[in-house]
Order: C-alpha cells, then structure tokens, then sequence
C-alpha cells in the first residue's frame, strides 16, 4: 500500500514537474543542517500544502496526529499530547526549521526527542527488512507537509 | 485550562470538551481495584534504582468500562481463558499418563506464589526460566509431551491460570538466584535500546511520555503484572511475548522471537520495574 501510494505521489510530481521530479533530490545522508534550519529544498519542487495535509494525517506516513493535536484538522479522531500541539506552528518556526525538524528532530532537538527522523537513515536496531534504507517520508512528502505546516498561523 | 474556558459557551463545546479535559489531564485515575473482593495493589513504592518515584498498574490508564471489566469476574472475558487453563490443569496429556494435577494436587496451593516470584533462574538451561517455559520443561521432562507453540491457546490459557493463583499477590522476583542480575542488566539494555524506522525504545513511551496519549491509547508504565491479559482491541488473550513483540513491531523493526534471550532479559527487567504491584492476571486492558 506504501509503495502504491509513493508511487502514486511520484507519478504526479511527474505530471506536474516533468523535469524537476528528481533531478534536485537530496539523500537523507546529504541533507545539510545550519543553525537549526535545512535551507534548500530537498526536491527544488514547491510543496502542496493539500497534500501535506494528507500526508500529515495520513497513519502509514506522517502520522502526525498520534503525538501533535491540531485544531484545523479536528474532523480527524484522536489527537495525541505527547508532543507540543501544532497550532500557530508557523508564527513560532519558519519553514526552514519546520523541514530541519521534520527531516531529523534529533539533529535540531537533541537525541533525547522522541520525534522520529521523518528524511533520515539515522534511526533505530534492527529495522524491519523491507524499510532498510527507505525513510518514512518522501523528500516531496517532507517538503509538502512542510508547505503545510506553513500555512498554520495564528 | 484554555480548553476548559473556551468550551463554557456551548454545549457541543462542553460535549467535545469533556473528552478533551480527560485527555488534556491524562493522568492515572484515582481509584482502588478490589477483584471480587481481594483488594490489589495498583500503586506501590518503586524499587530502589527505579526511575519512577511509584509504580503504577496499567489499570490506572485505562478508562472507566474498561477497569469496571476487570473488577468483576464474571464480566472479565479473560477469566474464560482461566477456566481453560483448569480444565487443563487437569487433563492428563503425554506418554507418561499424567496431567499437572498429578504431580502439583491442587493449583491454589501450589501455585500460589508463582505468578508473583517467576522469572526464576533455570540452573540447568543456564538462563532465566518464566512460567510458559516451566510448563514447556515440566510436560517435556515430567510428562512426556511436547512444549507447546508460542502462544497455543493452550499455553495462554494454562499460563492464566496458574498466574491467576497468586491474584492480588505483590510480584517480588528474587535476583539475587543464580544470573538473574546479569539478565537484569541486559533486560535494561534492551529496555531503552531505540528499535526500528520510527526509532523508540520501551522508555520513549512507557517512562518518557508516560501518562500522555498516542492517538487514543494513554500511555502507562508498560507493567506486565496483569499477563496474559484480555484485550478488548484484539477481543482475546494476549501473552507478554505476544505484546513485548508488538510493540517492537510498532516501532518498524524486526520482532525478536518469543523467549529468546533478548525478551527473556526484558521480562526479567520489566517484572523488576513492577515490583509490588499485585499480580492481575487475567487483567482487561484497551
């Protein structure tokens, strides 16, 4: 299912970006960290905020929802309060940080954050076989939710 | 707090808000657990070198059907699997025509206290022994049947029902026999190892968010007096190594075999982090 989805996402970047779809992808071990942000774009292609919406929700990729409550997607059942709620996260991050954060919390944060690396090869023992070397999010999921998030002002 | 004053106005607030106080305040309830008439321990003084100042049985976290569910017999499903686990008892199985009852006589004696005293040290496998295990070596050893397959209903079964013997008894596993303090130590290790894609150990959640939500499972001390325990998401039984490895799972790893020495160590460990908490077995839980 994961994989029709990605698969999914990447045949409509595609459609919409013939050209830039993969040409400008970051690796996760390439992403560069500056004070706290990640300044460059991982796909060089402008994330859809609609779709971050649904990738954030979304339990199979960001998930967001079991740690972050959101009012602006009270229809969704079940906010968690393990993490800070994430209204007005735009007035509070730029979208420089909100993708550090997203990519890898543990390199903005510190080690201790419970928040997993969304874009990151730097995660836990004995990973389930068929994630070896494959990140939660997509580099355009990343960037999407990111677009997302950004539009989260109060 | 916020939540509270801004829901005054209507009543589809103070409706939507009820549930959202609960869930703001997401600490263990304040109430006693008394099993047809047995009072349990629920909360207990920690062990020394515990990170928690008490204990606290999952009990606590759970909502109010739920923790009614258990606190009469007759309505906790898991006493089924209990019922089970007698009828077992008595059953003569294997090649030396003999059932449990045979050599033991009566459960409520013999088993009184080992569901709050295993995992013991098993001197002859050199390595901790629980209490699925003790009945694999008894029916191999004294019966001449074969050890059950990891969660057999009927291993689940007879495992609730010799744990159920020590109900209300406070778990008090002794370390001090044979390595038991080694296995500690490793079970430790394991304990708050990170696993898997979403890169949790047991304490990310079960010490570090303990008492928050996730999604809309409040998040307790992961104690493991009340297995095998009744599951309302699953509607059956669910041993400890069935739940050690779903939530490895959950964090996208691999799951380690039931009693390998990884989860061996872990059971050791995460009993220690239970100690004083009556034994529940079969408590009822989300």
């Amino acid at each position: 299912m994961r994989r029709i989805l990605a698969g999914a996402a990447c045949a409509i970047a595609l459609a919409v970006h013939p050209l830039a779809a993969f040409a400008d992808e970051i690796a996760p071990a390439d992403v560069a960290f500056d004070d706290m942000k990640v300044t460059t774009s991982l796909t060089g292609v402008p994330g859809n905020p609609e779709e971050g919406a649904k990738a954030f929700a979304n339990r199979g990729l960001g998930n967001c929802l079991a740690c972050h409550a959101l009012e602006a997607l009270s229809k969704e059942q079940f906010h968690g309060d393990v993490a800070p709620t994430l209204d007005g996260v735009a007035d509070r991050w730029s979208p420089e940080e909100l993708r550090a954060i997203i990519v890898d919390a543990k390199q903005v944060f510190t080690e201790e954050t419970m928040m997993p690396g969304f874009y990151s090869l730097n995660v836990g023992l004995n990973v389930r076989k068929d994630l070896v070397g494959k990140t939660v999010l997509t580099a355009q999921q990343v960037e999407d939710v990111v677009a997302f998030l950004a539009t989260l002002k109060e | 707090m916020e939540r509270i004053s801004l829901a005054a106005g209507t009543a589809l607030c103070l409706l939507l808000t009820g549930l959202a106080v609960e869930r703001a305040f997401g600490e263990p309830v304040d109430d006693t657990l008394e099993i047809d008439g047995v009072p349990m321990i629920t909360r207990a003084a920690a062990p020394e070198g515990h990170p928690f100042d008490e204990v606290l049985s999952g009990w606590l976290f759970r909502e109010a059907e739920t923790r009614a569910t258990q606190e009469d017999s007759f309505e906790n499903p898991g006493m089924l699997a209990v019922e089970r686990g007698g009828e077992i008892w008595e059953t003569v199985d294997g090649s030396m025509g003999k059932s449990c009852a045979s050599c033991h006589d009566d459960a409520a004696v013999s088993m009184k206290d080992v569901g709050a005293t295993y995992p013991k040290w098993d001197a002859d496998a050199q390595r901790p022994i629980n209490v699925e295990l003790q009945i694999d070596k008894c029916r191999v050893e004294n019966m001449g049947a074969e050890p059950y397959k990891f969660d057999d209903a009927e291993q689940v079964a007879l495992t609730a029902f010799v744990k159920h013997q020590s109900l209300g008894k406070p778990l008090a596993i002794d370390l001090t026999q044979g390595e038991l303090q080694t296995w500690w130590e490793k079970g430790k290790d394991v304990y708050y190892t990170r696993t898997g894609q979403l890169n949790f150990a047991c304490a990310s959640c079960h010490e570090a968010s303990m008492g928050k939500y996730i999604r809309a499972d409040h998040l307790s001390q992961g104690q493991v007096n009340g297995f095998p325990t009744y599951r309302f998401n699953t509607a059956g039984m669910v041993s400890l190594h069935n739940r050690f490895r779903g939530c490895i799972r959950d964090t996208r790893a691999e799951m380690p075999k039931a009693f390998s020495d990884e989860l061996m160590a872990l059971e050791v460990y995460v009993t220690w982090r239970g100690t004083g908490l009556s034994v529940e077995t079969p408590a009822v839980r989300q």
